[in-house]
């Protein structure tokens, strides 16, 4: 099969639904003949033209209103907010406007609208450029939240995001956008909810999201070389998010990891983490881990950026001393 | 006001029951809240009758509207139905949001109206949105985004105000100058001049009388079809009055003011009187026809708030229906 990077996967999945639906437009800052900074979107407005790859100021809070206006009224906007961190700025529009229409409206109005963003750390960008923000978004309800792990994931679930009658956040990992992995030509798409078992295992479960997949896999490596068999999931989307997969690895496994490049305090690693305790707490045979990124500002200094994220190494270390009985609180 | 023109006879009566009908909707819920009959809180739209139905008479159903928290007036005018909205109101399952709004949120996509917004400036982008829309589906339809003069503080209006006018998109900002931003006197709020900011991205802005429907509607039809046209957007500034407080318990009032003003306001200048007059004067119809026709709206009005008295609350069952489609 042939290999594509995630940004090819992105700009596939976009071209492939526009070419479906007339109703699908995308905007966003410097998307047109910029094809945005990453290059993501190259190509496509040679194709679809101004009207439906359309170039708009620097007014975040604006677009992504207009968005939100015009998915109400018969258009499938993909919105480009460029990064992640500028989630702040069209809070209001996005979690008090997009996430409620439907539900204040009893029914009547939907907003099928995608907003394409990114997130992870590691590419010396400092504190503004550098979050990890998806749990602020899945805290709201009404908002779908969908994480790919790869191009091919990104490619399947972006597809499913842009027919989704609903408002959905779509992470990729910045870090990501020129790592390939095996995309079928032939149509498919991602359906949200399912959760990937990326790899079998029985001492203990790693649940890895987007970038942290990638990280879990390391991990699973390392510590079979030291005779511990993990098993690796992929959420794929935190909401709706597939409970069951989860639980029925951790009922199997007795342990659990859930890593994240979200701030470790008051996130996606700690509503997983209770979940599995909710519901497998006696299959446990030891407390569950969150691995998240540390709760400060992503520094500049390469030095200090490294030491903010979870590692292979550091999740290995945890989840054989979980393993080893050897866990100290506050470990 | 104008000359009468007689072909209009039945728009202008038209007007007039909007008008009327407005005013009856918010004495009734102005009651029902005093009564505690009604949760929580709402925002009389009593005084600003003439901008809804001036600008509402010139829209087909196919247009779309956005209103605000202080948006009954705008929902009527656009078509809406009384027991449908007091069931809003209360709470009620046959609400035009299963209740799940409320007096905040009411929305009636049927007749084009995208929702009332509770965050000031809010609904800037929607409707900025819906005619972006319009435009790429080569729908001919035109958005009027209401506001009031509280929202010039929001930035969200500025950021989309630049798009239409670079994309040229069919929409209208109808920018209700009641006076007051909650407790507030716009010139405390607002400097400069208010259509000064419109016309700083080009946008062809109008001051005019919000109290004179005929002064709305007038400007409206013209401002409509030339949206439709693709000389869109425009910015109207409607001078007009709230008469009731920011919401229904402010009460006590003139330590931000007088009465004097109110007394002016209510007597002097109010839209529903002085189209009656104008009416009447131009033989278009008859002081005991609009008293007839006032007390039958007035009698729709108690009809339908005991109607919705007695309508059913949702099923709990509803309680998360209608989170994701």
């Amino acid at each position: 099969m042939r290999s594509i990077t995630l940004s090819q996967a992105v700009n596939e999945a976009i071209a492939e639904e526009m070419r479906l639906d007339e109703t699908i437009f995308l905007l966003g800052e410097d998307v047109a003949e910029a094809g945005t900074p990453f290059k993501i979107l190259s190509g496509l407005v040679e194709e679809f033209g101004t009207n439906r790859i359309i170039d708009t100021p620097i007014s975040e809070p604006g677009f992504t209103g207009i968005a939100v206006g015009a998915a109400m009224t018969g258009s499938r906007p993909i919105v480009d907010l460029m990064f992640g961190d500028f989630l702040f700025l069209v809070m209001d529009q996005l979690c008090n406007q997009a996430a409620k229409t439907h539900y204040m409206s009893g029914g009547k109005l939907n907003v099928p609208m995608v907003l394409r963003t990114n997130l992870g750390a590691t590419r010396r960008s400092a504190a503004q450029h550098s979050q990890s923000l998806h749990a602020l978004v899945a805290h709201i309800p009404g908002i779908k939240v969908a994480l790919p792990s790869s191009a091919y994931e990104a490619k399947g679930l972006l597809k499913s995001a842009i027919r989704d009658n609903n408002p959905v956040v779509i992470f990729e990992d910045k870090l990501m956008y020129q790592d390939k992995s095996e995309v079928p030509e032939e149509e498919y798409l991602i359906p949200f909810g399912q959760a990937n078992i990326v790899r079998e295992g029985v001492d203990i479960t790693l649940v890895g999201t987007s970038s942290m997949v990638q990280v879990a896999e390391k991990a699973a490596d390392i510590l079979f070389k030291e005779g511990i068999s993990a098993e690796v999931i992929d959420p794929r989307t935190i909401v709706p998010l597939d409970e069951e997969t989860i639980l029925s690895s951790v009922r199997k496994t007795s342990r659990a990891i859930v890593i994240d490049e979200g701030h470790q305090s008051y996130g996606v690693t700690a509503e997983i983490a209770s979940r599995i305790s909710e519901g497998a707490f006696y299959h446990l045979d030891a407390p569950v881990q969150r691995m998240g990124a540390m709760d400060v500002p992503v520094p500049f200094s390469p030095a200090l950026e490294d030491l903010t994220v979870p590692t292979p190494e550091s999740v290995a270390a945890r989840a054989s001393a979980l393993v080893r009985k050897e866990l100290k609180y506050g470990y | 006001m104008k000359k009468k023109n007689i072909s209009n006879s039945e728009s202008y009566i038209r007007m007039y029951t909007q008008m009327a009908r407005i005013r009856a909707f918010e004495d009734q819920a102005n009651k029902l809240y005093l009564s505690a009959k009604m949760p929580g809180l709402t925002h009389m739209y009593s005084g600003q009758e003439a901008v809804a139905v001036g600008i509402c008479e010139a829209l087909k159903t196919t247009d779309h509207i956005t209103s605000t928290h202080r948006g009954h007036g705008h929902c009527v005018a656009k078509g809406a139905e009384f027991k449908q909205m007091f069931c809003e109101l209360l709470g009620k399952e046959e609400g035009y949001c299963r209740g799940k709004g409320g007096s905040m949120h009411i929305a009636d996509q049927e007749n084009g109206n995208l929702g009332a917004n509770a965050i000031v400036g809010g609904s800037a982008g929607i409707a900025t949105g819906a005619a972006l829309s319009a435009k790429n589906l080569n729908r001919d339809d035109v958005t009027v985004c209401f506001f009031g003069d509280g929202a010039l503080g929001q930035g969200l209006l500025y950021e989309v105000m630049n798009m239409a006018a670079l994309w040229s998109l069919p929409v209208i900002y109808a920018c209700e100058n009641n006076l007051y931003g909650e407790y507030t006197k716009v010139e405390e709020m607002a400097a400069g001049e208010l259509t000064g900011r419109a016309k700083a991205f080009g946008i062809e802005a109008f001051e005019l009388d919000g109290q004179d429907v005929l002064a709305v509607n007038d400007l409206s039809q013209k401002l409509v079809a030339r949206a439709r046209n693709g000389e869109g957007p425009f910015f109207m500034q409607l001078n007009t009055y709230r008469y009731h407080g920011h919401h229904i318990g402010d009460i006590n009032r003139e330590y931000y003011r007088s009465k004097d003003e109110e007394k002016y306001w209510k007597e002097e200048r109010d839209p529903i009187t002085n189209f009656g007059e104008w009416l009447v004067k131009e033989n278009i119809s008859s002081t005991a026809e609009l008293e007839t026709l006032r007390n039958q709206v007035n009698q729709d009005a108690a009809d339908a708030v005991a109607y919705a008295l007695n309508a059913s609350y949702p099923s709990s069952q509803e309680v998360d229906m209608h989170v994701f489609v």
